[in-house]
């Protein structure tokens, strides 16, 4: 997990991580325009290409983006049952309706799932949460307070994480661990939130006292750099995007959602 | 203004006064005092006189009107706290919660940012405080490798980089163990030595400051100053009345129980070639054997991080052996196996109760009496028996005046207790304690040492992960040190 | 520089005005529940799928286990009750949930962001005074629809009608629910526990004791 604070060395790993952010965004607003296999696969497509260049390797890779080949498919499924219906019916079944229609929706739908969130994670898996507050803050503008108070919170997620594995063993402790792990869970999740709520208040505390959140301009101890290599993977993202949309529009496939139905 | 820089600052109160928002009672009243530049003042007082709110009060941490109300006046060198910050620095006790940046280069140089400090000048303020703490780090270390007495000095280190002309250190050793106590107390001479600031610290542990400080200060619980003056003088008056109300005075320790009987009992509990591990595959000890016997307490030392809680938690059958075993002899298993880790959450009940370093993280209920009744429930016993179990706790660790308070809410040393009593309702014949002990106040230790006494006296045994000497000497049949066995992480 | 009297108001108990200005420990406490909220995010992700496969027969149902995704935003805003908190705990959790990596990618920050737009623009609606369960309930309601909206812009585009008016109303529901009812008893409970008394709603809330 790259809120675990490591430092990786890799092809994108130096770049600013606003411009990770920048690129990734950009490339899924423009696919989430239209719903059609050939933008979806001329953008997986290139994005598979270039992921070979990223530098990070394939255990990494298969591991940080299982989720995604898992979702894309049971959304595919869903859209294949009850998506818009059109051509030849192949099963109707109480609600569930597949036709030809239905179908290609379906596989336009893994697609551009795929496209979009694959190179989402890639792009995630190299940022540190302290270079992404630094370029949010300097780079991208955004208020400091909020910036670095986020952060903060951010780094106590390895504290949090132990508690919750104190909280499951003192559970066990307590004789109430016997019924199921589901039902537990609430309870669980209170305890962990009032924990939390707690190390925050002294969190904000201590950093009070160190003159946080004052009105005093902040200087910031380390420069937030965006320079070439940064508008280049922008660059790259835009050319994606432009790729799928010029091929779809020239195949005749481009199918803007609100334009639908 | 090197020469501003270079004095401690000047505090005075005059009638002052804090009262949090929604609360009745004033958590600081009527308070007169006066400290010059350069003084050294152990600040001391029961729980509750207000000895943390002064400390957020000078250091502007206390809010506006949105969170209370004052009175009175409160200033450093004639100004309200609130209007100069950076003059005062303040380091808290939990050394996990004010650790505020990733990096420790970062989390260092975060006050003088927040100052508007330039980045060439704040580096070398950074450099300048790690040397200063002994902290012998790379700016790129991450901040959550430390031990709790490297957090200390990091924290003391950042409110350096400040350079504060008052420190205010709030408990910041309650939670460290003896190596760690001596670390931040070292560099908080260096610090003292280099900038000349006023030092202003609160602490139950009296022997801890002793050397360094120069005035010693007794709030009152009703308001005001109870005493003041040299620590001889004021610990030799007052040390009576202040060993009583809970804090640590080395002429007058708490008592230590008189045990009526050691002997050692049947066997409950052995181990072989025992590997003990947090996470899966990442095992911190391995090769330990071990035994306990009724009757007896079996202490497990050594330093911070060396595994001490995790050995104890694989013996209360919470955690699985990494390697080895641990064998429940036929006398504590009864009929649930020899294994305690294949005991259902129920059957560790009556045979193993396990006290945590944190009672927050056993809590269940919203109200003291049906946190007592958790294990009594699932055992299934009738209600009235139940009943009768509870309020006999109640009465026997003096928590009867809470039984409707939600448990959240106690003190560290009722939460302390609590936490004892859940685990003793179900009358486990084996209780493992993880730092039973630890940052409570000295009428707290002695309640609880004369209670494991009278434990061990019935013929329960103990297991505890410790490194409060005095808790070791007073009640040990056997200690088992821990020595690192891997590389240490922290350096 | 003149020392800032004090002035002692001992009667002042009546109820002052609420600031709208963030102090530091909102902002902290803010990110806290935010992050802690995106931490059950990465759980729910993985756990709703074999939930929502259980009520699979009728098509958009499974929007209804989506309020898990919804409180972050509601429960902040109940607890530092200010402008932006929904938004900003919303925002916060949808992060963590993509930093951590899950299959929704660079868009979870989107969704993120208009459901708590949907929780906050109820709050806002009532002038940041309704911190009620009604009005938790009625921002629960508004981050449900929000919620629908972007799913069905962004995964479900091609969805038929019966699909697309089953998930808006299960989203609904479900945020009201989860989002609304739970949060609420959530910050109660909180409040209890002694944990906000740095906030409004911790001293509304009066501890037994």
């Amino acid at each position: 997990m790259s809120v675990t604070l490591e430092r990786r060395t890799s092809a994108i790993s130096g770049v600013n991580p606003v411009a990770k952010l920048a690129t990734a965004l950009l490339v899924a607003g423009v696919l989430v325009l239209s719903i059609d296999w050939v933008s979806a696969t001329v953008a997986l497509g290139l994005e598979l290409v270039l992921f070979a260049f990223a530098g990070i390797s394939a255990r990494t890779f298969w591991l940080r983006t299982l989720p995604v080949w898992v979702m894309a498919p049971l959304a595919g499924v869903t859209i294949a049952l009850y998506g818009e219906a059109s051509g030849r019916t192949h099963l109707e079944w109480l609600f569930v309706h597949v036709t030809d229609g239905s179908l290609t929706l379906a596989i336009a739908t893994v697609l551009r799932i795929l496209a979009i969130g694959l190179p989402a994670v890639v792009l995630f898996i190299t940022i540190d949460p302290t270079d992404l507050a630094d370029g949010l803050a300097q780079v991208a503008k955004l208020p400091s307070r909020f910036v670095l108070g986020g952060l903060a919170g951010l780094r106590l997620v390895g504290l949090l994480i132990e508690d919750w594995r104190s909280i499951e063993l003192a559970r066990r402790a307590r004789g109430v661990a016997d019924r199921g792990r589901l039902r537990r869970l609430p309870g669980q999740a209170f305890a962990l939130l009032v924990i939390a709520i707690r190390r925050g208040s002294k969190l904000a505390t201590a950093m009070e006292a160190r003159g946080f959140g004052g009105d005093t301009e902040r200087s910031w101890a380390r420069e937030s750099h965006f320079g070439g290599r940064d508008v280049a993977l922008i660059l790259v993202g835009a050319g994606i995007a432009a790729a799928a949309v010029t091929v779809a529009v020239a195949t005749g496939d481009w199918n803007v959602i609100w334009a639908r139905s | 203004m090197t020469d501003a820089a270079a004095t401690g600052a000047r505090v005075s109160a005059r009638g002052w006064g804090w009262r949090h928002a929604g609360r009745p009672d004033w958590a600081v009243r009527d308070l007169d005092l006066l400290i010059e530049p350069g003084e050294r003042v152990l600040l001391l007082g029961a729980s509750g006189s207000g000895k943390s709110t002064l400390m957020h009060g000078l250091a502007g941490v206390l809010g506006g009107e949105e969170e209370g109300e004052a009175s009175g006046e409160l200033e450093i060198d004639g100004s309200a706290p609130a209007n100069q910050r950076g003059t005062a620095g303040l380091v808290l006790q939990d050394p996990d919660s004010q650790v505020i940046l990733a990096r420790v280069g970062d989390d260092i140089a975060f006050g003088c940012e927040n100052l508007g400090v330039p980045r060439e000048e704040t580096w070398r303020r950074v450099g300048e405080a790690l040397e200063t703490v002994g902290l012998d780090l790379a700016l790129e270390h991450p901040t959550s490798a430390l031990s709790g007495g490297q957090k200390q000095r990091l924290a003391l280190a950042g409110v350096l980089a400040m350079q504060p002309r008052l420190l205010l250190l709030d408990e910041p050793t309650a939670n460290l163990d003896p190596e760690g106590v001596r670390e931040v107390v070292e560099a908080t001479r260096r610090v003292l030595d280099r900038t000349g600031a006023t030092l202003l610290v609160v602490e139950h542990r009296v022997a801890v400051w002793r050397g360094l400080v120069d005035r010693v200060v007794v709030l009152g619980a009703e308001g005001g100053v109870l005493a003041d003056g040299s620590p001889e003088q004021v610990l030799t008056g007052e040390g009576e009345a202040l060993a009583a109300s809970g804090i640590w005075v080395p002429a007058h320790p708490p008592r230590r129980p008189q045990r009526r009987n050691i002997e050692a009992g049947p066997p409950l509990l052995s181990t072989e070639a025992l590997a003990v591990a947090r996470t899966r595959g990442d095992a911190v000890q391995s090769g330990v054997e071990l035994f306990v016997a009724a009757g007896q307490a079996l202490v497990l030392t050594g330093p911070n991080g060396v595994g001490k809680s995790t050995v104890a938690l694989t013996l209360a059958g919470l955690l699985p052996p990494a390697e080895g075993t641990v064998h429940a002899h036929r006398t504590l298993a009864g009929r649930a196996g020899a294994h305690p880790i294949r005991w259902r959450s129920r059957e560790l009940l009556t045979r193993i109760g396990t006290v945590f370093q944190d009672p927050e993280h056993q809590l269940l209920t919203g109200r003291v009496r049906e946190e007592l009744a958790v294990g009594l429930r699932a055992l299934k016993l009738g209600a009235s028996e139940i009943e009768e179990r509870v309020d006999e706790l109640l009465a026997r660790l003096r928590l009867a005046h809470l039984a409707d308070a939600n448990p959240f809410t106690l003190s560290g040393g009722e939460k302390r207790r609590l936490s004892v009593a859940t685990m003793l309702a179900t009358r486990p014949p084996l209780l493992v304690l993880d730092e039973p002990t630890f940052g409570q106040d000295s009428r707290t230790w002695e309640e609880l040492v004369a209670m494991f006494a009278g434990l061990l006296d019935d013929g329960s045994a103990i297991v505890m992960a410790t490194h409060d000497e005095e808790l070791i000497e007073a009640l040990a049949t056997r200690t088992h040190a821990l020595t690192p066995q891997r590389e240490a992480v922290l350096s | 520089m003149t020392a800032a009297p004090f002035i002692t108001t001992s009667s002042s108990t009546g109820r002052k005005r609420p600031s709208f200005r963030w102090r530091v420990v909102d902002i902290v406490v803010a990110s806290v529940i935010g992050v802690a909220s995106g931490l059950v995010f990465v759980a729910w992700n993985i756990a709703h799928e074999p939930l929502s496969n259980l009520v699979a027969f009728l098509p958009g149902l499974s929007a209804l286990f989506g309020g898990g995704w919804l409180f972050a935003g509601v429960l902040t805003a109940l607890v530092v009750r200010k402008p932006g908190a929904a938004i900003y705990g919303e925002f916060l959790a949808a992060t963590v949930s993509a930093l951590v990596g899950n299959q929704w990618g660079a868009l979870t920050l989107v969704s993120g962001l208009v459901q708590g737009l949907g929780a906050e623009l109820v709050f806002a609606a009532f002038l940041y005074t309704n911190w009620r369960l009604s009005g938790t309930v009625l921002a629960g309601m508004g981050a449900g629809l929000a919620m629908a909206i972007t799913d069905l812009t962004l995964w479900y585009p091609g969805a038929g009608i019966l699909f697309i008016t089953v998930y808006s109303i299960s989203a609904i529901v479900s945020g009201a629910v989860i989002a609304g009812l739970l949060s609420w008893l959530a910050m109660r409970g909180l409040a209890r526990t002694g944990a906000l008394s740095r906030f409004a709603a911790g001293r509304d809330v009066a501890a037994p004791r």
